[in-house]
């Protein structure tokens, strides 16, 4: 077997928003084929880091690195991290008014074919080759012709990210709390068209409270989050540890005092 | 980075029309009494109706004042400081193309708009307007075959005077308003146009005023004349060069519709719009208004504005035949310190008259843009109807956006309904978008261009992906 080859790495990054610390230190390393779930509390800095990785430019590093693909990701604006190959579910997908679904995602899969040296797909060609993508996450045809987002339910929204995943096809994707709000059938959709779209050469993190999802796809690693650290890595089992026990019980070996 | 960079960074825009052409011209001197407006008319050999139209005009707007009720916030103007007539020189005596002076050719070729045979659009008829006089009308004569008439308003004076006197000043008269009333005084050229009965106009019909000295100001008046179950659809296009002086544009355009007639008038107003902390520009004061003077006869308005410093204009439809429509579509685009203030009036007279109103504000950096309009239904406007809808888009902290809508109704038989909206371009919409690998720029164009697409699907074919591209060089730092 070939040695499996590393996608993303995190090196004591630090940072935040507004001049407020958020991070401080995380540590993560992501291989081709792996799926990393991240858990912890509200405010524990899960989002952050998404949104640090994906290049939000109301968060500031003060310290630390993100590599992907031995690229230096905090260089890059946040459209050439798309490009390369990182994606960022969101957590509350924003609506885009007047602009259409499918315009929306015919220019964004453009863009990314470019550095993948594909050609450009036009309106027609587009429109055969999203049908495929549609099944994935069961949505209709007529979502494409609505304003991205634009009066969604919440359950649409983050199929609509998950469509979006298909679409672009990237190499690591962070998926932020995208189990929440979705009833039971929909977390099943979603979770299908997750597994669907991993692969041995990609890698995807999960962000997410519950262990639910995690039923429905199985991580590789279990990493639990406080006080913007990473403070326990398992696997699956520590999930459902953390499920029975509560955040409390898991503290930061290094930190105790700060408790 | 701080909220606002990313976007003011996009805003930051060139206006690639500012350029200034070097052409000697004939200029009287500054200022405006009897004796000016006499020199004015003389030069242009008017006949004698139309001098008295000028200085009964010139007594009315002596006795008026300005409308201060726009809010619009700039310096007393000085009229005795205004040249109110410029021409390129010796430009009486041209004839053809051939001798119109090759600067001002390749003027309008920079701006895109060949005036030569070979260069043409195909399906586009220009009238081509330089300070104050009109330099070339293309296919004249094509035109002719099917009885239209287009040329400038002072060739229409001379060849058509019984036309240009049944019409003029009757949609708008001259004591409408302040600036309708200088205009009347003082106008120098324009465009005119007139379908005979029946004639579907065979090809678009456009007119593109440039204004290049910095002195001067703009008085065109254009007159546009559908007769029974005739249809036109026309555009016009205006550019400045970048003076640090304010320059005033003050226009009028009439338009009348008969039986069964149907007019379109497109704009796309990009005057210079003074530097990013609102030196300069244009001040552009203009009346247009139409009358459906026929049964079940149309006129459609629509505009994209983006240029000036100032802009006051609310192009209007007189609903007086019976079944007749008025429409109007407006995208105006400010930024920087830029002031609009615009929107429509709609007079519904006649039985069943029919209005619609779709307006699409932009605002950016420190500017203000208003909508103010007017729905009247009078008492015996039966089945009168109205649909308004007033959408303002904010980007940016710092821009204001208002609404001002006017709704008075004579007729209980009547409708009129309204709808407004505010939102915002979001730093998380843009970082939405980005994250999906759509640049900054593309990304903004794209929710501008989602946002006015009600309007752009009005324009005509050929115009709309210009304005479209217009807005988004607007709004691009890189294109320049």
């Amino acid at each position: 077997m070939n040695q499996k080859k590393i996608i993303l790495e995190i090196k004591d990054l630090c940072g935040g928003i507004e001049g407020k610390d958020i991070l401080n230190g995380v540590n993560l390393k992501v291989y081709e084929g792996e799926i990393h779930a991240l858990m912890g509390r509200n405010g524990s800095g899960k989002s952050t880091l998404s949104k640090m990785i994906a290049g939000h430019p109301e968060y500031t590093i003060t310290s630390g690195e993100i590599i992907f693909r031995n690229k230096d990701l905090t260089q890059l604006d946040p459209e050439e991290r798309s490009n390369i190959g990182v994606f960022l579910g969101f957590q509350y997908p924003i609506e885009i008014p007047g602009v259409k679904n499918i315009d929306f995602l015919r220019v964004a899969v453009n863009e990314r074919r470019k550095i993948l040296q594909k050609s450009e797909l036009d309106t027609f060609e587009f429109e055969e080759w999203i049908e495929e993508k549609l099944k994935i996450v069961k949505m209709d045809k007529d979502f494409l012709e609505r304003g991205v987002n634009e009066g969604f339910s919440g359950g649409e929204k983050k199929r609509n990210e998950i469509l979006q995943m298909a679409l672009l096809e990237p190499e690591v994707s962070i998926l932020d709390e995208t189990d929440s709000g979705l009833d039971i059938d929909a977390l099943r959709i979603v979770a299908a068209g997750i597994n669907k779209l991993h692969s041995n050469e990609s890698a995807t993190i999960l962000i997410t409270h519950y262990q639910r999802l995690l039923n429905e796809i199985k991580p590789d690693f279990v990493h639990i989050m406080k006080n913007g650290e990473i403070i326990k890595t398992g696997g699956k089992e520590l999930a459902i540890e953390l499920e029975q026990k509560g955040y409390e019980t898991f503290q930061n070996p290094f930190n105790e005092s700060k408790e | 980075m701080t909220k606002n960079s990313t976007v003011s960074k996009v805003l930051e825009k060139e206006y690639k029309y500012g350029f200034l052409t070097q052409i000697e011209s004939e200029k009287i001197p500054k200022g405006i009494n009897e004796d000016i407006i006499r020199l004015i008319s003389k030069k242009k050999k008017e006949p004698e109706f139309l001098l008295d139209f000028r200085l009964k005009a010139y007594k009315q707007w002596k006795m008026m004042d300005e409308p201060k009720w726009a809010d619009l916030n700039y310096p007393d103007i000085d009229y005795q400081d205004i040249i109110y007539y410029s021409a390129p020189k010796g430009i009486e005596k041209k004839k053809s193309l051939d001798e119109v002076d090759p600067e001002i050719l390749e003027t309008f070729d920079k701006l895109g708009i060949p005036l030569n045979e070979q260069k043409r659009l195909s399906n586009v008829a220009v009238d081509a307007v330089f300070d104050s006089v009109s330099i070339a009308t293309t296919f004249k004569e094509k035109l002719a075959e099917d009885g239209v008439i287009f040329c400038s308003i002072s060739e229409a004076v001379e060849e058509y005077p019984d036309l240009v006197k049944q019409y003029l000043g009757k949609v708008v008269p001259i004591n409408d308003n302040f600036f309708a009333a200088l205009n009347s005084a003082v106008f120098s050229d324009g465009s005119f146009v007139y379908i005979p009965k029946g004639v579907e106009c065979p090809m678009e019909l456009s007119s593109y005023f440039r204004i290049n000295s910095g002195d001067t100001g703009q008085f065109e008046r254009t007159l546009i004349i559908a007769e029974e179950r005739s249809s036109v659809s026309y555009l016009e296009g205006c550019t400045a060069p970048m003076f640090d002086t304010n320059t005033l544009h003050a226009a009028v355009v009439e338009l009348i519709a008969l039986d069964d007639a149907s007019i379109k008038y497109s704009t796309v107003q990009n005057w210079y719009a003074g530097d990013k902390n609102g030196v300069g520009g244009i001040y552009n004061f203009v009346t247009k208004r139409g009358q459906c003077k026929g049964k079940r006869s149309k006129i459609s308005w629509s505009q994209v504005e983006t240029g000036s410093s100032i802009t006051w204009k609310y192009p209007s439809c007189i609903l007086q035949g019976e079944d007749s429509t008025g429409e109007f579509y407006s995208v105006a685009l400010t930024n920087n310190k830029q002031i609009a203030d615009t929107g429509t009036k709609m007079i519904h007279i006649g039985k069943n008259t029919k209005s619609t109103i779709i307006s699409k504000g932009i605002s950016a950096g420190h500017s203000k843009n208003t909508y103010r309009g007017k729905v009247h239904i009078g008492s015996k406007a039966i089945g009168a109807k109205n649909y308004s809808q007033c959408d303002s888009l904010l980007i940016g902290d710092d821009a204001e956006a208002n609404t001002y809508p006017y709704l008075h109704s004579k007729q209980i038989k009547s409708n009129i309904e309204h709808e407004a909206s505010t939102s915002k371009i979001s730093e998380d919409q843009l970082f939405y978008l980005r994250s999906r690998g759509i640049s900054n720029e593309e990304a903004i164009s794209m929710m501008v261009s989602g946002f006015c697409r009600d309007v752009f699907n009005e324009l005509p074919m050929e115009f709309a992906s210009e304005a479209d591209s217009l807005l988004g060089l607007k709004l691009e730092g890189t294109v320049g």
